[in-house]
């Protein structure tokens, strides 16, 4: 049996679509822009909660609290959340694609990443959304000093 | 002569096996540096994963988050997050230095990879004594 290597730059043996959105061209678009902005806000990230002050040793429920009561870091955190996991789900869709040999292989893993996006996504969301700083009946000493004026 | 011919041509064959013309991905720096891109992509991803969960404790006690974030404050996991680090620095840069490839010029995609791992050695330089020191006084 003898198979047929098609001569190098020749088109697509599969006709391209000429009608529809082209989301692989938006895809790729979506991985540069998005890259280009989650440069700027992980490493942001990184230096409040890694470099500033004592790092990773001055984390705590109340270090948390204190930036997610404030919506300029409730912003940032959500748009980190958001462009992270979509840019993180097509990369790792594009891996699966190269990857995984059969149809089968690629639809369970592609489905499996796209429901950890999209729950992540949600909870992520949800829990930036509705925190609360100063939850009822918690020890004064875990919580950020300013709920002792409430 | 027909022996020289045939040996002319298999040296031939094999120079063109070893320099590829025309891609950017088969081969030296091209190719490590996608190599290293994917490898730090999906450790980022996974990391991200984890992370989201472990900071939705949040929402659901502070005894509960401190209890799991204080896992991120042991010797072992601030080696882990200067490895994590040194990972995502590598992404961005050579992140960029893919979009710099695409939409200006590709033929300084080498030196722009030396260009990425300079910047990756002033980053982390800057980064892992800090990080290091943090982790290990306390």
């Amino acid at each position: 049996m003898t198979s047929t290597i098609a001569a190098p730059r020749s088109p697509y043996a599969r006709a391209p679509r000429k009608n529809g959105v082209n989301w692989e061209k938006w895809g790729w678009i979506y991985m540069r822009v998005s890259g280009v902005v989650l440069v700027v806000l992980i490493f942001g990230h990184l230096f409040v909660n890694l470099l500033v002050g004592e790092g990773v040793s001055a984390l705590d429920f109340a270090f948390v609290a204190g930036k997610l009561s404030n919506p300029f870091w409730q912003w940032w955190d959500v748009s980190m959340l958001w462009l992270a996991l979509i840019h993180g789900g097509n990369g790792m869709r594009t891996l699966v694609n190269d990857y995984a040999t059969t149809r089968v292989a690629r639809g369970i893993l592609k489905s499996a990443i796209l429901v950890a996006v999209v729950v992540l996504i949600v909870l992520g969301t949800l829990v930036v959304f509705t925190f609360d700083a100063c939850p009822a009946g918690q020890p004064a000493d875990l919580l950020p000093t300013f709920c002792q004026a409430l | 002569m027909p022996q020289n011919s045939a040996e002319t041509l298999t040296a031939k064959r094999k120079t063109a096996s070893r320099r590829p013309a025309g891609t950017l991905y088969r081969g030296r720096e091209g190719m490590w540096s996608w190599v290293l891109h994917r490898i730090t992509g999906v450790a980022i991803f996974f990391f991200l994963l984890v992370h989201i969960l472990d900071t939705a404790l949040v929402r659901v006690s502070p005894e509960a988050y401190n209890a799991v974030i204080s896992q991120y404050q042991t010797p072992l996991m601030g080696l882990g997050e200067t490895a994590l680090v040194a990972a995502i620095v590598f992404h961005a840069f050579n992140g960029l230095r893919i979009i710099a490839i695409d939409f200006w010029n590709a033929k300084y995609q080498r030196v722009l990879f030396y260009v990425v791992i300079g910047l990756w050695v002033i980053t982390m330089i800057g980064f892992a004594p800090r990080h290091l020191i943090n982790v290990f006084s306390h």
